[in-house]
């Protein structure tokens, strides 16, 4: 399969592999995927007070465009608020890796990552408020 | 003819001082490791075909001139030679295109010929597809099909198989050594199995000549497949054994010209065969010494790799030629394995061609999980590999692996602790 040198790239050295406490309430956790389908992705977000995302960590089992589009997720979500991370569509994962159809899944799985993270860090925020 | 073997992928890699380190630079081809996908013609091998090519053009079948006489008496040698490695006689070797024509040619020939007898066919799950997928175009034509399940070693219970015959069971299809896994089947008692309930015995060996004494002679099989390119011959030929005593009788798949008693027309490919025939010469007078040098660079290659956590081998150890290893490498994904480890030539388990992912059957029918099948490399070694191959191999496996389960939120999660098989995933 010809990889783009982008996919390349992120597989060869994939940005902010990691995780962060998983049980701190400003960490929000998405794992999407499963092993017998051939991806899992785990994506952690910190997000402080005011809603932007601090940092953001990842570990994916899968193929090379499935660690290049966490890899790449990781890169535009730190800075960005919640609601726009929410935001990002998979198209845009898939045309910047520019993946192949057959891997549009990674990319869709990215985006499903993020929106899981997203919900998990909602669900603390109002755990909190309503403590 | 010199009997130096010489590397015909790696020699120009070689810099002035032949040192090995050079040829494991990751700029330069991979090593290879895929020998059960196709071997190098052996330099032996190349060396004779080409007068037929060229000088000694003439067409087998040519009866009237001294260019077809000399084809023929070449053609003729190497039946010779191939009918000896296996211990038939050479009139019981038909030339074929190849191991996936003499599959088809052999299940669908005698089941055809022999369907007033009976029409159910017995074979098993990790047979290669040229076996499974003549099966099945029978079946839709009428035939009636079990695919037997192998142990989780890979090899069939005898039992299991004398159990899967019926009154009008034809025709069982076994093959001697997978070629995934390459366990070796124990086609003896299979085959003594047959004889007792009148079935016709078919045995694919693409993989294993050269690897595995075979002797028709003495061995209770009707039909054997062979070809020459896993055997360090050239691709595009190789043979069919058809059993004369007692006499096995198929129906010809391919008509024409009436070559090959009838059974397969067509014009013979005089360089494929004197190719196959030197290849196959080779093989009957190296094998034994050849095969203990691979089984050393075996056991190493597994050593080294078993130094690691969570990797399993598939298929049984034991009955298995030394040629190969497949072992699945947990919590780590097939295909960026694969692309991790371009330093090597290798095959993998999971063919990651389409959006949903096909682990190899072979594996799953194995009993392995999707997981491990999809984590599965096969390595194969052969004629050409060195120690210094398998050494660049466990050293490169090791850093990749180890650096891809830093990657996997799975191995993170075995390191937890957490059973992973009861986790509930979603799907998608």
């Amino acid at each position: 399969m010809a990889y783009s040198d982008k996919v390349l790239d992120h597989y060869e050295n994939p940005r902010n592999v990691g995780t962060l406490d998983k049980n701190d309430p400003n960490v929000g956790t998405g794992m999407v995927g499963a092993p017998a389908c051939g991806d899992v992705m785990k994506l952690m977000i910190k997000v402080n007070d005011s809603g932007i995302i601090e940092d953001a960590k990842f570990k994916t089992y899968g193929c090379g465009s499935a660690i290049a589009s966490s890899s790449l997720v990781t890169e535009w979500l730190k800075g960005k608020t919640i609601d726009e991370a929410y935001a990002i569509k998979n198209s845009a994962i898939a045309e910047e890796l520019a993946l192949p159809p057959v891997k549009i899944h990674c990319s869709v799985l990215a985006e499903d990552a993020i929106k899981a993270a997203v919900a998990d860090i909602k669900a603390k925020q109002l755990a909190k408020e309503t403590a | 003819m010199s009997a130096t073997i010489e590397m015909p992928i790696k020699k120009d890699l070689f810099d002035v001082n032949g040192l090995a380190k050079s040829l494991h630079d990751e700029s330069g081809p991979p090593v290879y490791l895929d020998y059960s996908a196709t071997t190098p013609v052996d330099p032996r091998v190349a060396a004779m075909m080409i007068p037929y090519i060229t000088e000694h053009f003439g067409n087998p079948a040519s009866r009237s001139h001294p260019y077809g006489w000399t084809a023929e008496k070449a053609v003729e040698n190497a039946r010779e030679e191939v009918a000896k490695l296996v211990g038939a006689d050479p009139r019981e070797i038909v030339w074929t295109s190849g191991a996936t024509e003499s599959n088809n040619l052999a299940i669908k020939g005698a089941a055809n010929f022999y369907s007033g007898k009976g029409k159910h066919i017995i074979t098993v799950a990790t047979e290669h597809k040229a076996v499974i997928d003549a099966v099945r175009e029978l079946e839709r034509v009428g035939f009636t099909a079990t695919y037997l399940e192998p142990e989780p070693n890979g090899l069939i219970d005898l039992a299991k198989f004398k159990a899967a015959i019926q009154p009008d069971t034809v025709l069982a299809s076994v093959m001697l050594v997978n070629n995934e896994i390459g366990v070796i089947q124990d086609i003896t008692a299979i085959g003594n199995i047959c004889r007792e309930n009148n079935v016709i015995f078919h045995v694919d060996a693409a993989q294993a000549t050269g690897k595995v004494h075979i002797d028709l002679e003495k061995l209770p099989v009707d039909l054997m497949s062979f070809c020459a390119h896993k055997t360090y011959g050239p691709k595009g030929i190789g043979a069919l054994y058809v059993r004369r005593k007692p006499r096995i009788r198929i129906e010809a798949q391919m008509h024409g010209g009436g070559h090959e008693r009838g059974m397969r027309s067509g014009t013979l490919a005089t360089h494929q065969i004197v190719g196959m025939g030197e290849a196959f010469r080779i093989a009957r007078e190296e094998m034994d010494v050849e095969n203990a040098r691979i089984r050393k660079l075996r056991d190493k290659l597994l050593h080294g790799l078993q130094d690691m956590e969570e990797v399993y081998v598939n298929g049984d150890l034991e009955q298995r030629v030394p040629h190969n290893l497949n072992i699945s490498f947990n919590y780590v994904e097939g295909e960026s394995l694969i692309m991790a480890v371009k330093g090597i030539a290798v095959s993998s388990g999971s063919a990651c061609t389409s959006a949903s992912l096909e682990p190899s059957y072979v594996l799953r029918a194995l009993g392995r999980s999707d997981e491990l099948a999809h984590s599965s490399i096969r390595f194969s070694i052969g004629r050409f590999t060195t120690e210094d191959d398998v050494d660049y191999t466990i050293e490169l496996m090791k850093s990749k692996i180890d650096k891809l389960r830093e990657l996997s939120p799975l191995w993170e999660m075995f390191k937890d602790g957490i059973d992973i098989s009861k986790v509930q995933w979603a799907a998608h």
